[in-house]
């Protein structure tokens, strides 16, 4: 089915790189500032929703070859491996850690791992999202 | 972690390898690695003996939910270490008869995982300390058992064995879990070590009866007692491999394990003692009396199996009773039966491995199991033979194999049971030797048949077609290693005796002071003596009654096929699943609006159900905040929306609506100054709608529905009831005073945890917990989307049901 959609077209090229900057600074403002893994994972899901709306199916699947699948079962290994991972350094399950360090070019950075946990949070409701939707909207 | 813990979590780690690696490997290597689990895991628990048979006990904690006293604990005593070393010792060899047993076309990653997922379970059950981490092994091992008794799940037998060991056991499992609940309930620890150091405490408490026969419902379901018994001969539906290692030397004695452990607990009791005692006795009767009427090969070592289970359990039941003596040089008699107990159940796994090995070998060699149409395989397979004869005189108690000796200890031990003047033992005593001599007689009836049958005679003209020779030499080496350690053990029964009896002695006997006292000498020799006399009343009565075989065989038919244990335990399943299908079908309608009414009728009465009784509702207009006019709007707004909602016809219109009220939510966190929230809500509004949109074609069109008065009635009343509730909670948690409030431990969010968004700082470092479980949540939710609708396209492919 073809539609005559130019509009949108020419729209969603813009807005998908606001929407998509917008996500993954809202992940990153995460621990100081509304934001972080879930939000960030539902912007940038929905900006692949609306890539998928806007196009069809198979041109998003060239151009984005992944299995949003494993992204989700990815996000799942990660959040939980991080939470093993203390573990490992005799700290009860899930303790996260945070400190200032300075790094080249940026300055001083605030870092913690609970970044990491967030980031498995977050593509696993990337994955999770565009699987839903690509396997209803699939269904004809 | 130290090397205890590793001993437990190697096999399930390598199970975890197995279906990443597969693909990489041919299918024999698998086979040859996962060999080497057990038996680097065999070698590592022999260096073990010397430490532990010198007394000392080895323990270590590691903490895993320490508020609830649940800890990840190993033990290694006596008692656990025996129990140890033939899960590895047997599995080693299991494994490496397995590696020519089956053939290279069967799925040998799932058998080899499931092997060694069993393998670790059997280890966590006799090493665990802690009762839940205990229990959780032992669940496992019924569902890993589950797994290879089904492993070739296209036969509709090996779909039933599996079914009925997991009911049975899982069931037994059940009634162990709420035994140990109730024994944390009186003793207030879950450690096993601290609950038998305690002992005293318990004996008098009102839930010490039930806790006992909560206890041994489990051990009787998972030996095989009767009449749970009924599962073990279909588990042999199972490959032989798993038959002989599962069914022989491990996963039954786990109720063994269980009785032994438990001993000084509940032991001296008069209840468990006639329970263990009786219900072992007749297992070990109605086993071997049903062993002698089977066909199959299979069959008679599974039914064997049972009775000598039945033997091992009578023997610790009479054991017990020393404990209710305390320490004399009366009680060392009955000691001695749980010595002979631990000692055949060494001796049992020995000649029972072999002989499940060399069933196995028949079958694989000649094609069939079924005694009537075996026969004089013994000019073909002399070394078979060999194997057989040496593993069924053992099991019939015949010198020089170490069947023998335990036999002839048990029959001292039942003897001894009917000098005793309590447990009203003066009267009902002398059944105990009688039937235990009767059983022996049958014991010995259906070796005989085993043996003769299958390699004495005549070879069959349906076999003798085939190219009959012996088995490779691969096949035959596991069950060589075990006749020659059966012979052995006759032998030299003291090194057992002393390296690994006896601090296993101390383990069930804690509060006796010597277990040096309690370790018996093994005679091979011991005199004319009523035993040796019992012996050979079994011997010529057994060739009698194996000559007379046909004229009473009649007897078997005397109970009518209705009544037999296994048509009750069909007619139970059928039909409960019948009346559960009914029940079902009544509630489960397909009808979304129904299941609504469930939902909100539950979350109704549990909800307002509590704030009504607990006297929680507690408004107090005064500690309110301020309404501004936004809100007041926002309010009318989402009221009117949902009037609307009501009254709407066409789907667009409630989609629309629907966002209203969410948008109107995000308005109300941002007025609330709560920008996270709102831009979740923001967010998932959208992408909800947009998921609407894009299915709003496939859905069908509302059918204008006529429900009654009644029915339209009931609905408004509950939505009515569920919005006064949210309303009720709503007004009340405010002043919710039953408990402190948490929320100023979140305040340090930055001092705790270096953020300063509290909300953050809750979902990613204070209750990360919550959230990681609902990342996982929301992964399964979106797998079952996808497999549920992935299966619809698939299912109007092919039209192929999965029957």
């Amino acid at each position: 089915m073809k539609i005559n959609d130019v509009i949108l077209r020419t729209v969603v090229k813009g807005v998908i790189l606001i929407i998509l900057t917008l996500g993954v600074f809202l992940f990153f403002s995460g621990h100081n500032a509304p934001g972080g893994g879930f939000i960030g994972g539902l912007v940038l899901g929905s900006a692949v929703v609306l890539l998928y709306i806007t196009y069809d199916i198979e041109t998003i699947q060239k151009k984005m070859p992944f299995d949003f699948k494993l992204v989700a079962g990815f996000g799942v290994l990660l959040a939980t491996g991080t939470s093993i991972g203390s573990l490992f350094f005799d700290a009860p399950f899930l303790t996260q850690t945070d400190g200032y360090f300075t790094i080249p070019l940026l300055g001083e950075k605030h870092l913690t791992t609970v970044s990491i946990f967030e980031a498995g949070v977050a593509l696993t409701v990337i994955g999770t999202l565009v699987t839903i939707i690509i396997s209803i909207s699939e269904d004809e | 972690m130290t090397i205890e813990f590793a001993i437990i979590l190697a096999p399930f780690l390598l199970a975890a390898l197995i279906p990443i690696f597969y693909r990489r490997l041919s299918k024999k290597m698998i086979g040859w690695i996962v060999f080497f689990v057990p038996l680097i895991l065999f070698i590592l628990l022999t260096t073990y003996i010397p430490r532990i048979s010198n007394g000392e006990v080895i323990s270590n904690t590691f903490e895993w939910i320490p508020s609830l006293g649940i800890n990840f604990s190993t033990y290694i005593d006596g008692l656990s270490l025996i129990f140890g070393l033939l899960i590895t010792g047997v599995g080693t060899l299991v494994v490496f008869y397995s590696n020519f047993y089956l053939s290279k076309k069967e799925s040998l990653h799932h058998f080899y995982c499931y092997l060694l997922l069993f393998m670790g379970a059997m280890l966590g059950v006799v090493f665990s300390d802690n009762l839940m981490v205990f229990y959780a092994f032992w669940e496992l091992t019924s569902v890993s058992s589950f797994l290879l008794i089904a492993f070739w799940h296209h036969r509709k037998a090996s779909r039933a064995g599996a079914r009925k060991s997991m009911t049975i056991t899982i069931s037994g499992g059940i009634a162990l879990l709420v035994g140990f609940l109730m024994l944390y309930s009186m003793t207030d620890t879950m450690s096993i070590r601290e609950i038998i150091a305690n002992v005293g405490e318990v004996s008098h408490h009102p839930l010490f009866i039930p806790t006992l026969i909560l206890i041994l419902i489990g051990a009787f379901t998972k030996s095989a007692q009767f009449p749970f018994h009924i599962w073990l001969p279909d588990a042999m539906e199972a490959p032989t491999p798993v038959s002989a290692y599962l069914h022989s030397a491990t996963m039954v004695k786990a109720g063994l394990y269980v009785v032994a452990r438990f001993t000084p607990v509940f032991g001296g009791e008069m209840l468990w003692f006639w329970l263990v005692t009786g219900i072992g006795l007749i297992t070990l009767f109605w086993g071997s009396f049903n062993a002698v009427r089977q066909t199959d090969l299979k069959a008679i070592l599974a039914f064997s199996t049972v009775s000598q289970l039945g033997l091992i359990m009578s023997l610790l039941g009479i054991g017990s009773i020393a404990l209710n003596f305390g320490y004399s040089t009366e009680s060392i008699i009955f000691t001695n039966a749980s010595f002979a107990a631990l000692f055949h159940l060494i001796n049992h796994s020995t000649f029972k491995g072999a002989l499940f090995m060399m069933v196995g070998i028949v079958d694989h060699e000649v094609g069939t199991r079924d005694i009537r149409r075996l026969g004089g395989l013994m000019s073909i397979m002399p070394i078979t033979f060999t194997i057989a004869l040496i593993g069924c005189f053992s099991m019939a108690g015949l010198p020089p194999f170490n069947g023998f000796l335990s036999k002839e200890m048990f029959f001292t031990a039942v003897v001894n049971v009917t000098e005793l003047n309590i447990f009203s033992l003066s009267s009902l005593g002398l059944l105990i030797p009688i039937v235990a001599w009767i059983a022996s007689i049958f014991t010995f009836i259906y070796c005989l048949v085993i043996v003769l049958r299958t390699f004495t005679g005549k070879i069959k003209p349906d076999i003798s077609e085939r190219v009959l020779h012996e088995a490779p030499f691969g096949m035959l080496l596991s069950p060589l290693i075990l006749v020659v350690i059966v012979i052995l053990i006759f032998f030299f029964p003291n090194v057992i005796g002393n390296y690994m009896l006896k601090p296993a002695m101390a383990s069930i006997y804690p509060t006796f002071p010597s277990a040096e006292e309690m370790t018996p000498h093994i005679y091979a020799w011991h005199g004319f003596n009523l035993e040796l006399m019992m012996t050979i009343g079994v011997v010529i009565l057994g060739i009698v009654l194996y000559k007379l075989m046909k004229f009473w065989t009649k007897v078997y038919n005397w109970i009518p096929k209705k009544f037999t244990l296994n048509a009750i335990y069909e007619s139970v399943i059928t039909k409960s699943e019948t009346i559960s299908g009914s029940l079902t079908n009544r509630y489960m309608t397909g009808n979304l609006t129904n299941y609504f009414v469930y939902i909100y009728a539950i979350f109704v009465s549990v909800v307002a159900g509590y704030f009504i009784f607990s006297d929680a509702f507690i408004w107090n207009p005064l500690n309110g905040s301020k309404v501004d006019h936004y809100e007041l709007l926002l309010v009318f707004i989402m009221i009117f929306a949902s009037i609307a909602l009501i009254f709407v016809k066409s789907r667009i219109s409630i989609v629309l609506l629907n966002g209203v009220l969410g948008y109107s939510v995000a308005f109300f966190f941002v007025t609330f100054r709560a920008p996270d929230l709102a831009l979740t809500q923001l967010v998932v509004e959208s992408v909800t709608t947009a998921l609407f949109l894009i299915c709003f074609k496939f859905l069908p069109e509302i059918k204008p529905e006529k429900p009654s008065t009644i029915r339209k009635l009931s609905k408004g009343v509950i939505s009515l009831l569920v919005g006064l509730t949210v309303t009720i909670v709503g007004l009340a948690v405010v002043n919710y005073d039953k408990f402190e409030a948490i929320s100023s431990y979140f305040e340090d969010s930055y001092t705790l945890a270096g953020g300063k968004n509290i909300v953050n700082t809750i979902l990613g470092d204070f209750r990360a917990f919550d959230t990681m479980l609902e990342v996982v949540v929301l992964f399964i939710a979106g797998l079952g989307v996808y497999s549920l609708i992935k299966l619809k396209a698939r299912k109007e492919d092919t039209d192929i049901e999965n029957k």
